[in-house]
C-alpha cells in the first residue's frame, strides 16, 4: 500500500467576490522512501496541495490520506518545511528543534536524545546553545530540517525550501537536506518552481496543469548519481530538463 | 578572516586593527560627550533659572526659581511629604499594574475570539477617541471619591491604548510561524503561548514604557479632580492659593518620580532583551 494517496481531489476556495477552483480531480499515490516533486506554472496552486496533505485544508471532494488513514495535523505524521525556516530567534537552536516535541507533549529522554544527535550527525552540535541570528543561512535551514525530523513524521513536504536562501548556498543547501533525508530514509513531496532542483532532487516529478490543477503528466526521473550536485553533472540531467520544462511552458 | 590568514598578512596590512581601536575610542567619546551636554544643559537651564531671578529679570513670586524649591523642600515636614509621594506612587503603581495586566488580558481574548475582536472593534475605537477625563464626575458617582477614583481613571486612561498596541502586535505575527506550529499539530493555546507571546516580548516592554508615562497622566489628572493627599494635590492646592513655590517643588518631584519609573521599566527591557535574545 503506498504512504500517501490523494483521490479525487477537489478544492475550491470561497472568498466574498468569488469562488476559485484551486484543484480539480487530483491523483496522487507516493511510495514509502519516494522523493517527489511538484512542478507546475507558477499559481498553479502548489502549496493548497501541501496544505491538504499537511491537514491544514480540507479538500472540498476526495480523500487525501496517509496509511489509509485521513490525515490531521494532530497525527504528527506530516513534517511541513516552509519556504522560509521560521526559527524562533528566541529559542536557541536546540529548544528549535524540539518544538515539535514538545508542542507534541512527547519530550521524553529518548526523543530528545534522538533529536540532539541529528544535531551533531549533521554538523550543528557545536551550534545547539546559538540563537538563529548567529547561524548563517544554510545552517538555518539545515536547523529547520532537523527540526521538521525531530518528531519522526513519515512523510516531509517541503514548500519551496530554497527559495530564500542566496543562489551560492543554494547548491550546497540543497545537497545538505538531500542526504539527509535520503540517510534517515524519508519520504519527501517537494515544491518547486525551479525545474532543475525537482531534477536534481526527484526519483518521479509531477507536472500540474494550470489552475484548476490536476496531474498532467508524471517523469520517473532515472539520472544515476547519488546527491543533487552529482545529478546535475550527468549528462541526462539537460535531458530530463528540457523534457519536463517543455511539459511545464507547453 | 581566520587567524591563520591574517598572520600570514605582511605586516603593514595587519594594522587593520588599529582603525578598529580608533573607532571604538570614537564611539566611546561621543558616548561620554553626549551625557556630559545632557548634564550641562541640565545645570545651565537651573542656573539661568536662579540668576535670572536673583537679578530681578524674573519675577520669582511667579516663576519660582531653584533656591526657593530648595527652602520649600526644607520647610515641608518629612513625613507629611512621604504621604503625599506615598499616595501618589501608590495609585500610579496600581494603575499601571492594573491597566497592563487587564490590557493583555482582553487583547488576549480578541485574539483568539475573532467573532468578538469583530464586533468590539468598533467600540475600542471610539473609547480610544473620547477624553477619558470626560469620566472623571462619573466615576467619582460611581466608585467615590478617594483613591479608588483616581486608580480608576489611570487605568481607563492606559487600558484602551493598551489593548490596541498589544492586539496589534499579537495580530502581526509571521503567519509562516503560525502555520508552522499548525502543521505540528499545536492548539491555540500553545500557540499564545509558545509563538504569541515570546515573539511580543519587544513589543509588551514597549507597551509598560508606554503606560508609565500614561499612567502618571491618569494620577495627576485624577488627583486635579478629587484627592486630599498627594502630588498632584499639591500642586492644586499650591496654585490656588498662589504658592508657586510649593507647585514648582512639586513638579520637580513629580519629574525624579517619573525619571524613577522609567528607568525601573527600561531595566526590565534590558532584562528581557537578555533572557529572549530579541532586539
Amino acid at each position: 500500500m503506498s504512504l500517501l494517496a490523494l483521490e479525487h481531489v477537489d478544492l475550491i476556495y470561497q472568498t466574498e467576490q468569488d469562488e476559485t477552483e484551486a484543484v480539480r480531480d487530483m491523483n496522487v499515490t507516493v511510495d514509502e522512501g519516494e522523493f517527489i516533486a511538484l512542478v507546475g506554472p507558477s499559481g498553479c496552486g502548489k502549496t493548497t496541495i501541501l496544505s491538504m496533505i499537511a491537514g491544514l485544508l480540507s479538500p472540498t471532494r476526495g480523500s487525501v490520506t496517509i496509511e489509509g488513514k485521513p490525515v490531521t495535523p494532530k497525527s504528527g505524521n506530516v513534517g511541513y518545511m516552509l519556504q522560509r525556516d521560521n526559527l524562533f530567534e528566541w529559542r536557541t537552536i536546540e529548544a528549535n528543534v524540539l518544538l515539535g516535541l514538545s508542542i507534541r507533549k512527547e519530550l521524553t529522554p529518548e526523543n530528545k536524545k534522538y533529536a540532539i544527535e541529528m544535531l551533531e550527525k549533521y554538523g550543528l552540535g557545536e551550534f545547539r546553545t546559538h540563537y538563529p541570528g548567529q547561524l548563517s543561512g544554510g545552517m538555518r535551514q539545515r536547523a529547520a530540517l532537523i527540526r521538521t525530523l525531530a518528531f519522526r513524521p513519515k512523510l516531509l513536504l517541503l514548500d519551496e525550501p530554497f527559495s530564500a536562501v542566496d543562489f551560492q548556498t543554494r547548491m550546497t543547501v540543497c545537497d545538505d537536506v538531500y542526504s539527509i533525508i535520503k540517510n534517515e530514509g524519508k519520504t519527501a513531496v517537494l515544491v518547486t518552481h525551479d525545474i532543475s532542483e525537482a531534477v536534481s532532487m526527484a526519483d518521479r516529478i509531477i507536472v500540474l496543469t494550470k489552475r484548476p490543477s490536476s496531474v498532467k503528466t508524471i517523469f520517473n526521473i532515472d539520472i544515476d548519481a547519488p546527491t543533487p550536485l552529482k545529478k546535475r553533472e550527468n549528462p541526462r540531467f539537460s535531458k530530463w530538463f528540457d523534457r519536463v520544462w517543455k511539459e511545464v511552458t507547453v | 578572516m581566520s587567524d591563520k590568514a591574517y598572520s600570514k598578512l605582511p605586516c603593514r596590512m595587519r594594522e587593520v586593527k588599529s582603525p578598529r581601536r580608533a573607532y571604538l575610542a570614537k564611539r566611546r567619546n561621543d558616548k561620554i560627550t553626549t551625557v556630559l551636554f545632557q548634564i550641562g544643559l541640565l545645570a545651565a537651564l537651573i542656573g539661568l533659572w536662579e540668576l535670572a531671578a536673583q537679578v530681578g529679570f524674573i519675577d520669582s513670586f511667579i516663576t519660582s526659581c531653584p533656591s526657593r524649591i530648595i527652602k520649600t523642600l526644607g520647610e515641608i515636614e518629612p513625613a507629611e511629604l512621604m504621604t503625599h509621594i506615598g499616595y501618589t506612587v501608590l495609585e500610579c503603581v496600581i494603575g499601571f499594574f492594573a491597566a497592563s495586566a487587564i490590557g493583555i488580558l482582553v487583547a488576549v481574548l480578541l485574539w483568539r475570539f475573532n467573532k468578538l475582536r469583530r464586533v468590539l472593534e468598533p467600540y475600542v475605537v471610539v473609547l480610544n477617541a473620547l477624553p477619558k477625563i470626560a469620566l472623571g464626575p462619573i466615576i467619582i458617582i460611581w466608585v467615590g471619591a478617594g483613591m479608588q477614583a483616581i486608580v480608576v481613571m489611570t487605568i481607563l486612561i492606559c487600558v484602551i491604548v493598551t489593548i490596541i498596541s498589544v492586539l496589534n502586535g499579537f495580530m502581526s505575527v509571521d503567519e509562516g510561524k503560525i502555520l508552522l506550529m499548525k502543521s505540528m499539530g499545536a492548539s491555540r493555546f500553545q500557540i499564545l503561548t509558545k509563538l504569541i507571546i515570546p515573539a511580543n516580548v519587544p513589543a509588551l516592554v514597549n507597551m509598560l514604557k508606554i503606560n508609565v508615562g500614561l499612567a502618571w497622566v491618569g494620577t495627576i489628572m485624577g488627583e486635579y479632580l478629587v484627592s486630599s493627599a498627594g502630588i498632584g494635590y499639591l500642586i492644586i492646592y499650591g496654585s490656588q492659593v498662589f504658592k508657586m513655590d510649593l507647585v514648582m517643588t512639586s513638579t520637580v518631584i513629580l519629574c525624579l518620580l517619573a525619571t524613577i519609573m522609567y528607568l525601573a521599566v527600561a531595566g526590565v527591557e534590558r532584562l528581557t532583551k537578555r533572557k529572549f535574545h530579541v532586539e
